[in-house]
């Protein structure tokens, strides 16, 4: 029996790992073309058709960097920083549930590698340890650039994860559960059969206060201070290079997809659909088949300007997405994909808003960014906390 | 319920484990040529001045310090709210009394100027 358990935890989290890392590559890829487009160029586009194999060259590069170790770094902390950011970092995906649990031929199927009753203290948990990822990195670099990154980064973090915190117990009052599969549960069902009992609703105040928290907690712009460029090179990782630096890219890439995971399971519904099933049943093939025709349109135009044989790949990919679209028709396996199809779009999102802000809007200044923190994030969540406690009370 | 936490563990290993394979098989292929000038902290290309852990500013203990108080809060917070709907109006009363508590510190902050960055 615990065998079994013990097979079936591993392949889940094969196939996990797998498509995070996936994930991770190609956000990062969908950054620097969303990037691109926004500042008026191309982004990546010459490894492989639309640079689709960039991320696959990236890692290749990074493989193949001389790994460098200046002479001032302390180093066993120096070695264990890179590991304790991109670990702690994955290790939150852990109970994250991606889709309705469904029972298909008496066997039920948990979509998540194990679900806790405390799953989110759990995620508060292990993030907040990621922050020692960064300070260590900072101080054990013997850098001053690294160690004022470092310094930064911790005050700004553990900052936000107070405003973070705060702003989650507005939903935790609702829901009556820390298990991140009751979260989701609980907001099932419909107003007036239309509009989704989801948190944002009664929570709109909480999710404000969330989104700007984790934006500061993922150190993306407009708080970006820990590695703001101008200047401080490169901020807590100023002296890290090849696979350690590649180590800090991908822990952030992936605290960022647990930030718009937990968003979405905390605020919109998780898997659930925005409208009722019956109504949205065909909308999962329609899209999958509209983004393999926009896919094999594109591909073909593209390839009549440039002349170059590799997008003709493009169309292939375009036949696999348009066949997962076509498998949707069959209610059994829309009955198991759909909630992830929900789900991953609203991840998506939330991922396309990251990128979105982090393009159109300017750094802020550390006495700003900890001006809000403390002095308008904490307040107004506190209040939002009370509010909820009153209305939920009366 | 602890049979809950197994797969975490797998997990952590494997977590863990996936860097390590990739930095040993980055080490048989990378170049490596340490020496010498290459080997000081990066600081724009002028020679090092000073210690580069020097003395930083206060404030940074200060956030560190008051993080830790507001945090064991938002614990606290955690249990109660799940609880919430149970507690009813008793739930409500020490709650506010909390937070009034809470405030209180919050405001003295304030006035002292602990949250103030510049």
């Amino acid at each position: 029996m615990d065998l079994t358990i013990l097979i079936i935890s591993l392949a889940k989290i094969a196939v996990v790992l797998t498509v995070l890392f996936t994930c991770v590559a190609y956000v990062v890829w969908l950054e620097r073309k969303v990037a691109g487009r926004i500042q008026n160029r191309w982004g990546p586009h010459r490894t492989g058709p639309f640079g689709l194999l960039q991320p696959a060259a990236d890692f290749l590069k990074a493989l193949f960097k001389e790994d460098f170790t200046p002479a001032q770094v302390q180093r066993p902390i120096y070695f264990l920083a890179p590991f304790l950011a991109m670990t702690l970092a994955l290790m939150s995906i852990a109970v994250i549930p991606f889709g309705e649990n469904v029972t298909i031929a008496g066997r039920t199927i948990f979509f998540e590698i194990t679900d806790l009753n405390i799953g989110l203290l759990y995620i508060f948990a292990v993030t907040s340890l990621g922050v020692y990822g960064i300070a260590l990195a900072g101080w054990s670099s013997g850098s001053k650039y690294s160690l004022m990154g470092g310094l930064r980064s911790s005050a700004q973090m553990i900052s936000y994860e107070l405003g973070l915190g705060f702003a989650v117990v507005g939903v935790l009052i609702l829901s009556g559960t820390l298990s991140l599969r009751g979260i989701v549960n609980a907001q099932s069902g419909f107003w007036f059969g239309i509009i989704p009992k989801w948190y944002i609703w009664p929570q709109f105040v909480g999710f404000l206060v969330y989104l700007t928290a984790a934006f500061a907690e993922t150190n993306r712009t407009p708080f970006d201070l820990p590695e703001a460029e101008g200047e401080l090179v490169g901020g807590f990782h100023t002296e890290y290079s090849s696979l350690k630096f590649a180590m800090f890219f991908t822990a952030e890439y992936t605290n960022m997809i647990t930030v718009a995971c937990l968003a979405t399971l905390l605020f919109f519904g998780g898997w659930m659909a925005p409208l009722p099933w019956a109504w949205v049943q065909h909308v999962p093939a329609l899209v999958l088949l509209g983004m393999a025709a926009l896919m094999t349109r594109t591909a073909l135009r593209t390839y009549r300007l440039e002349r170059r044989k590799s997008y003709f790949a493009v169309p292939g990919l375009a036949g696999i997405v348009g066949l997962i679209g076509l498998a949707f028709l069959h209610p059994v396996f829309a009955a198991v994909a759909a909630p992830m199809f929900w789900f991953a779009s609203k991840v998506f999102v939330f991922l396309f808003l990251y990128i979105w802000v982090r393009w159109s809007v300017p750094r802020f200044r550390y006495d700003q960014l900890m001006h809000l923190g403390w002095k308008v994030l904490l307040p107004v969540a506190a209040a939002n906390i009370l509010i909820t406690g009153l209305v939920v009370a009366l | 319920m602890p049979g809950n936490y197994i797969p975490i563990l797998v997990f952590l290993v494997l977590a863990f484990a996936f860097p390590v394979v990739a930095l040993s098989l980055a080490a048989l292929v990378r170049p490596s040529a340490q020496s010498g000038e290459r080997l000081t902290p990066y600081e724009c290309g002028i020679q090092p001045v000073s210690d580069s852990r020097g003395r930083y500013t206060v404030r940074f203990y200060i956030i560190a310090m008051l993080f830790v108080i507001f945090d064991v809060e938002t614990v606290f917070l955690y249990p109660w709210a799940v609880q919430y709907k149970a507690l009813k109006v008793f739930g409500l009363v020490e709650m506010l009394v909390f937070l009034a508590i809470l405030l209180v510190g919050y405001v003295w902050l304030y006035k002292k100027g602990a949250l103030e960055w510049v």
